[in-house]
């Protein structure tokens, strides 16, 4: 297909499928006006049934944890993908430390505002991973800003530092435990015959930090596996730009 | 004409939905087409959150508020947040299949994609 009727078509089709959509935007209820029942109760509920004050968060660890199980496990596959497709084949040879030159680490100025930096971002990550059953946060947020804990060390100092920080097969190995613990979390009801991904844990009292039973035990799960997710991307990427081969042009 | 008005959000989305699309469509770069894509799917993030809407609606987080008080939906920001984790180790994937591909076959448009082997 060439460029030129690939967008002949797109300019027939785009429009068409844009009348038809705004034909249907048209038609729902006027924005702001939110009708449905369901997220309703929900935010009725949640602070009673499950003692969490953050109901987006019991929306997602509890009352549709399947669905973010299923999420989890993208992420996995997705992580598993990228060490997959940029692993370094045996045969294929690697310049040696790299056509790009690992750089030198930056000025002390800016390693000094690192170092204070990484202290109160680890803080925050895991304050945030771990209030995420009562205020905005949990185990998604808490990975991401722990990861760029890491990245931050790559900033002060270069590569091989971050290398050093963050040992490779340790990484893979929390990775792995912490998708398989929200899955054996969820199976565990199912020994005592009740349904996948019943809340049993007791659920404490409500604004506890250990209050909301399995939802907080699940966020914590799922913000080891995201923080060890984004560092094993950071890891091989960074592998990748040093160490990778570069084809003549 | 307030109709319009009422439904902005909606096109809004569908506004960056068309703008990721087109570039999509004309891309010369595969990073470029990476970057379309999530464009394409943050026009869902704007999509569901304006559906879950609700004028004077506060923050679903009853930490500080009475239960009982009308919040915004809280299930259309449960779908998003962990889609939005999701989108970025996906990118992260779709980036590495462009490293690859340049690796093995030396261009980065994708209509040269083709002349590709092994």
């Amino acid at each position: 297909m060439t460029d030129r009727l690939r967008l002949a078509i797109f300019l027939v089709a785009g429009p068409v499928f844009m009348g038809l959509y705004c034909y249907a935007a048209m038609n729902l209820p006027p924005w702001g006006q939110y009708r449905g029942p369901y997220g309703d109760m929900i935010a009725k509920l949640a602070v009673y049934e499950r003692h969490a004050t953050d109901t987006v968060n019991a929306i997602n660890y509890d009352y549709r944890g399947f669905d973010t199980l299923g999420e989890e496990f993208i992420l996995f596959t997705a992580v598993i993908g990228v060490m997959m497709l940029l692993r370094r084949e045996k045969d294929v040879p690697t310049s040696p430390a790299g056509k790009v030159a690992d750089r030198p680490p930056l000025s002390e100025s800016v390693r000094a505002v690192i170092s204070p930096a990484l202290l109160i971002t680890t803080i925050f990550g895991f304050y945030i991973g771990l209030h995420g059953q009562l205020t905005p946060g949990g185990g998604f947020q808490a990975g991401v800003i722990l990861a760029s804990a890491a990245i931050l060390v790559y900033l002060a100092a270069n590569t091989e530092a971050f290398k050093r920080t963050t040992s490779h097969v340790a990484v893979e190995v929390v990775e792995a435990i912490g998708a398989a613990s929200y899955a054996l979390i969820g199976i565990v009801p199912l020994l005592i015959g009740l349904p996948l991904l019943t809340n049993i844990l007791p659920l404490g009292v409500t604004g506890d930090v250990l209050s909301a039973g399995n939802i907080a035990l699940i966020s914590a799960c799922v913000g080891v596996e995201v923080t060890a997710a984004f560092l094993l991307v950071a890891y091989t990427y960074l592998e990748e730009i040093v160490t990778g081969e570069i084809p003549e042009e | 004409m307030p109709h319009i008005l009422h439904s902005l959000p909606y096109f809004v989305a569908a506004w960056l939905f068309f703008c990721g699309l087109y570039g999509l469509v004309t891309s010369r770069h595969l990073v470029h087409s990476v970057i379309c894509l999530a464009i394409l799917q943050s026009s869902t993030y704007v999509l569901l959150l304006a559906i879950g809407y609700r004028v004077g609606g506060a923050a679903p987080i009853f930490a500080d508020i009475a239960p009982g008080v009308l919040t915004v939906d809280p299930v259309v920001q449960a779908l998003m947040l962990t889609d939005v984790v999701v989108e970025a180790v996906v990118v992260a994937l779709l980036l590495a299949m462009v490293v690859k591909a340049y690796e093995k076959s030396g261009c980065v448009s994708p209509s040269e994609l083709r002349t590709m082997r092994g």
